[in-house]
């Protein structure tokens, strides 16, 4: 099982990345969409991968799954959600304002100039 | 325990939401609460400073939560001091959003401004790293309300960019704490640094490479070399006044810096060993000859201070990635210092803008309104940045090179011609924006602006905050002196948060 996570998180990542690298912002939000799963997996995984354990310890109890990792995940995930809802109303204002969604425009000196007032 | 600890959290976090739902429609109402709420924060960070220095390291445990479980927030002095500095920059720039009608370009302006003055101070004041991924998004997100307020192309397509950015930083930081939480099996600050130092060799590896994921993340915060190329773009695209406080948003970076690796990864902690400063310095030194070159090359006053900012980064990396109490107290002097002079600049960018209707230098116009007052206070403010004498600039740098006594070598050369860099680059724009500035005939007059008083005070304010902390220079480094030898004593720090006994 270790092996199926480790390959997961590494293959998300692989590919998340891949689609941050690119000129429009739609893959660059799915690769970003990409990475936070595979970074909320990783997170999981960090507290030990056990099975059947109870979450908290008892005298009886053989072993217990750590609680904490899955506590720390359901932030995360809230988080990247919220993030995820920014982030797509922005590119969708700057599509409708720029006419294209291109995220690699460089910021040249034009950029600056005509914005303040 | 106070409960005064968390109102720098929670009362930023109340207003703001009252602002977004009770006041939505009500722009002076929105000013008053906004304003009295930036004030009710300055003078409780007062208070927060001044039971800072006179007694040790104090928790504040949410939910009662004994520490190592629940979450705690740490007062102590370097945390009360960055919290000072946050609000007093905020009130500054928050009276000249109100002068200078900025507030009234877009909505919500107030509610995003508290809600990232709460994100600001949770970062300061948390003991606990998870908590502090947290602080960080609640200043980002708000960042990126701010940072696209009163819209334009230009402006969104930067923004973009800038959020992109900041979610790969986020996605690396919780990668860096699932690693440590893998080793260490905690995330409170204080327990991790007695973790850290007890850790048999074997695990050593993997706790290396998240204290260096981590760097990386702070390096995106602090604008560090290879990763400094967001700032120009979103900080020259950002509205005056937001920018200037963005001038704070780098320093966390700094901060974390700072806390990160005195107090979990020392240089004596075995797992790391100097290996940060190693890293850190080479860096530091690059990112301020990068920040010195753009100032000089610069098409835009925004964009040149901009990239001042990246020097000012520099130089402060610089001064703290040697990790010594004297380098320390001296970056603290200089983060100080740099936030202010840069937040001056940036404002000051934006009255020439207003002004003028362009930023651009690369071609003179005629003289702007009020032109002389803000020639001189541009002259205040590019002397404090460059490190030229009698302000405060001068005193940082000088404390820096003090400091860097074993580095003659490499930093004294670095920070002397990025200082003379720096001094051309702003002579040259002066000279384009103020000196050579001349009507023409034939000119149409343009528009004049609001000549408002208030935005000007702001600045004043600023520059006399510049001005104090030049002649109060001795009594100011006193106190960093005595911050920056708790740093590296941590022991009252982790005392502070009565871990229970390892077993």
């Amino acid at each position: 099982m270790e092996y199926l996570i480790a390959s997961g998180v590494g293959l998300m990542t692989a590919a998340g990345v891949y689609l941050i690298l690119r000129r429009h912002t739609f893959p660059v939000i799915v690769g970003l969409a990409l990475l936070s799963y595979a970074v909320n997996l990783f997170i999981f995984a960090s507290g030990r991968v056990a099975i059947g354990m109870p979450p908290i310890l008892t005298k009886g109890a053989a072993g217990y799954t750590d609680p904490l990792t899955q506590a720390l995940v359901l932030t995360a995930i809230v988080i990247s959600f919220g993030m995820s809802a920014v982030i797509v109303m922005m590119a969708l204002g700057a599509f409708l304002e720029t006419g294209h969604d291109r995220i690699d425009t460089n910021d040249g000196e034009s950029n600056g100039e005509g914005v303040g007032d | 325990m106070t409960h005064w600890i968390i109102v720098p959290v929670v009362l930023p976090a109340v207003l703001g939401a009252l602002i977004v739902l009770a006041m939505r429609n009500d722009l002076l109402l929105q000013r008053v609460f906004g304003l009295a709420g930036t004030v009710a924060l300055t003078v409780v960070a007062l208070a927060l400073l001044r039971a800072a220095l006179l007694y040790p390291p104090e928790v504040y445990l949410l939910g009662n939560w004994p520490a190592p479980f629940g979450i705690v927030l740490v007062l102590d002095r370097l945390a009360a001091l960055l919290v000072l500095l946050t609000m007093v920059l905020a009130l500054f720039v928050q009276l000249y959003a109100i002068g200078t009608g900025w507030d009234a370009q877009g909505r919500h302006f107030h509610a995003l401004f508290q809600f990232q003055l709460m994100g600001l101070s949770g970062a300061f004041l948390t003991g606990d790293l998870f908590n502090l991924f947290v602080f960080f998004e609640v200043l980002l997100i708000a960042s990126y309300g701010l940072m696209i307020h009163g819209g334009g192309r230009d402006r969104l397509r930067a923004g973009v960019q800038y959020v992109a950015f900041n979610l790969v930083g986020s996605t690396l930081f919780l990668f860096a704490l699932a690693t440590i939480y893998s080793v260490t099996g905690t995330l409170n600050m204080a327990d991790l640094a007695v973790k850290v130092a007890l850790l048999p060799q074997g695990d050593a590896a993997l706790l290396r490479v998240g204290a260096m994921l981590l760097l990386v993340v702070f390096a995106i915060k602090g604008a560090l070399v290879p990763l400094q190329f967001w700032l120009p773009g979103t900080y020259a695209a950002a509205p005056g006044p937001v920018a200037a406080l963005f001038a704070v948003m780098t320093k966390v970076g700094a901060y974390a810096v700072i806390r990160v690796y005195t107090l979990i990864f020392p240089p004596t902690a075995p797992a790391t060993g100097p290996m940060i400063g190693d890293v850190l310095l080479p860096a530091a030194l690059v990112t301020l000859g990068i920040g010195a070159v753009g100032v000089m090359g610069a098409g835009t006053l925004a964009r040149q201070v901009a990239f001042a900012a990246i020097a000012s980064m520099g130089t402060l990396f610089t001064a703290t990635a040697l990790f010594t109490p004297q380098a320390t107290a001296a970056a603290l002097y200089y983060l100080l210092h740099s936030t202010l002079a840069t937040a001056i600049l940036f404002l000051l960018a934006d009255l020439v803008l207003a002004r003028r209707g362009t930023g651009t230098l690369r071609q003179v116009l005629p003289p702007v309104a009020q032109g002389g007052l803000l020639a001189a206070l541009f002259f205040a403010g590019a002397i404090a940045l460059a490190g030229l004498p009698p302000l405060s600039g001068f005193a940082g740098k000088l404390l820096i090179l003090q400091a860097a006594r074993d580095h003659v070598a490499t930093v004294w050369p670095v920070i002397l011609v990025t200082s003379l860099l720096m001094i051309l680059g702003f002579a040259a724009a002066g000279s384009t924006l103020f000196w050579k500035a001349h009507a023409t005939p034939g000119d149409r007059e343009r528009e004049t602006p609001s000549t408002a008083a208030l935005p000007l005070v702001a600045v004043f304010g600023l520059t006399g905050c510049l001005v104090a902390l030049t002649v109060f220079a001795g009594p100011v480094l006193r106190v960093l002196d005595a911050t920056a030898a708790d740093l590296y004593a941590p022991a009252p720090y982790i005392a502070a948060n009565a871990l229970p006994a390892q077993d």
